[in-house]
């Protein structure tokens, strides 16, 4: 097993509330990890600490250690952009900017200074190929793509980020706000791309865990209650809490 | 199952007391009266100052100096003044204005210092205008020695209009959602290439609303310009005109309307003054319109 990320005694707080306590676990290369738990138990904080989107909030503090690939992220010079263009992340609401699809896909690798017009048609179809839209989207690449369909913005969304060439991609409830069928869609997707990418990806949805995660970790008010394998976890929980959430006893 | 309830029958009168129907038409009448005294006091002022400019009216008034020698009058060197002003003021203000609200917007962190200045800011828009006249006049005219000339009205007008460009970019760039920013910064972006390449964009029909604004209120003003920019009425170029004391066109109507006593040249600048204000509000509202259809497509 080969870790991409390594946390060790990670703590955080906004303001004073402390919001994560003692965080451990490690994220293997090319699997996918689902963080699950009841809503304000600190996974989608937990998810925007690997790419630091958490520095955008004045007032968080962190400690512990995390490490990418060996590097510690946590309080550290870290370059966060070059950081974010490795660990890459998809969001709850889809978010295409208000810009021409291709444009959208283009938007991250011009941030990073490609601006080679040969170079960035094949970024931008290899992007839509990659998150399985191209067939789709092939001839309305100069369309806005606020015109499209929920589902469809959300890949979108997905090529946007793997355009960059990321190494990693963190998706936040990636499905929450799509129909059952683009949420299909996603997951498919998302099976496909753990060949090439590590995926972390937080759901409120415990099906979603078990179809596509490899591991799964519950987070409980700020605490990481268990994180094993995703079989062992849907299956012979370690603890009770665990398996009272995933009985639906609360949550 | 089937065995229904009928419920008690009840009967809805079709008669309201008269007391209350008489009530709600009194009120009725007297929110007509409002409206008709309101349409009817612009209406009588348009129509009073076209029917007084008209009949002097001519393509030769638009287009020539005033000439004590020759004894005519003409009002290009106030049109040409007061498009100097607007233009450079303009120029001035944008980036001063949009700058300033992007930093309260996406900069500053000290939510405290971010009041102060919103504060300063309203304030700054309430003061009469005259103040801002005094003011420009010691501090462009004399103390920086820029004498009585176009540019220290223009710098005069820049201070009035800051808070107008401030806050209409402020609400445009508040209007654009987060999730742009976050997907700007989850690949990689640094927070200025955000806000040039995601934020701007978004906002330029916002930044344009409060420039047809501003030059609106430019266009309007007169008693700061008392003071700072002066009376004359000589044709100059850019440059020229820019340097010297110039009057604008709400300053030339009043020196012809109360000095001179020359009311029909007062009457045509008063008439140029309306269409330019009906031009810009027009332009203003057909900005905004876009505007919100761009956000209402956008969710």
């Amino acid at each position: 097993m080969e870790t991409i990320f390594d946390v060790e005694n990670f703590n955080l707080w906004y303001g004073e509330n402390h919001a994560l306590h003692n965080i451990n676990m490690q994220i293997e290369k090319n699997s996918i990890t689902a963080l699950i738990g009841p809503s304000g138990c600190g996974k989608s904080t937990f998810i925007k600490t690997l790419n630091r989107m958490n520095d955008l909030i004045p007032s968080v503090r962190l400690s512990g250690s995390i490490k990418y690939r060996g590097q510690e992220i946590v309080n550290s010079k870290i370059n966060v952009y070059n950081l974010r263009k490795e660990v890459g992340m998809v969001f709850q609401k889809p978010n295409p900017f208000p810009m021409s699809i291709y444009d959208n896909i283009a938007y991250g690798p011009r941030t990073h200074g490609i601006k080679n017009k040969s170079q960035l048609n094949e970024i931008v179809e290899k992007s839509l190929r990659d998150a399985a839209i191209f067939d789709e989207l092939k001839d309305r690449l100069k369309d806005s793509a606020l015109g499209l369909s929920g589902g469809q913005q959300q890949r979108l969304c997905i090529a946007r980020a793997l355009a960059v060439k990321p190494d990693v991609l963190l998706m936040d409830e990636p499905t929450s706000a799509l129909d059952p069928i683009s949420t299909s869609k996603i997951e498919e997707l998302v099976l496909e791309l753990k060949k090439n990418y590590s995926i972390v990806i937080v759901t409120h949805n415990m099906q979603q865990a078990v179809r596509i995660s490899d591991y799964t970790a519950f987070f409980l008010l700020g605490d990481l209650v268990e994180f094993d394998k995703t079989d062992k976890i849907f299956s012979q929980p370690a603890d009770k809490r665990t398996e009272d959430y995933i009985t639906g006893r609360f949550g | 199952m089937s065995d229904q309830v009928q419920s008690e029958v009840r009967v809805i009168p079709d008669s309201v007391p008269f007391r209350r129907e008489l009530y709600s038409r009194i009120l009725k009448g007297c929110m007509f009266l409002c409206i008709g005294i309101t349409a009817a006091l612009v209406a009588f002022l348009i129509l009073y100052i076209l029917v007084r400019a008209v009949p002097y009216f001519s393509w030769e008034i638009l287009t020539t100096k005033p000439s004590y020698l020759k004894g005519t009058i003409g009002v290009l060197p106030d049109i040409l003044n007061t498009v100097y002003l607007v233009l450079t003021a303009l120029v001035i203000v944008l980036p001063l204005g949009v700058g300033a609200a992007i930093y309260l917007n996406e900069y500053a962190r000290s939510k405290k210092l971010v009041k102060i200045i919103e504060y300063a800011v309203e304030t700054l828009a309430g003061i009469p205008s005259i103040i801002y006249g005094l003011v420009g006049m010691l501090f462009f005219c004399q103390f920086l020695g820029l004498q009585t000339s176009l540019l220290a009205g223009a710098l005069t007008l820049v201070i009035m209009s800051i808070p107008v460009i401030i806050r209409t970019t402020q609400e445009s760039l508040k209007t654009v959602p987060s999730g742009y920013r976050e997907g700007a910064y989850g690949l990689g972006a640094a927070r200025w290439h955000m806000i040039r390449t995601v934020v701007l964009p978004c906002c330029i029909d916002g930044i344009v609303t409060g420039c047809i604004l501003a030059a609106g209120r430019m266009l309007g003003e007169s008693a700061a310009l008392l003071f700072t920019a002066g009376f004359a009425h000589a044709l100059h170029g850019y440059i020229d005109g820019i340097t010297s004391s110039g009057a604008t066109l709400t300053v030339a109507l009043y020196v012809y309307a109360k000095e001179q006593g020359e009311f029909e040249v007062a009457f045509v600048i008063a008439a140029i003054l309306l269409v330019l204000c009906f031009i810009t509000n027009y332009f203003a509202a057909a900005f905004g319109r876009h505007m919100h259809k761009i956000h209402a497509d956008s969710k």
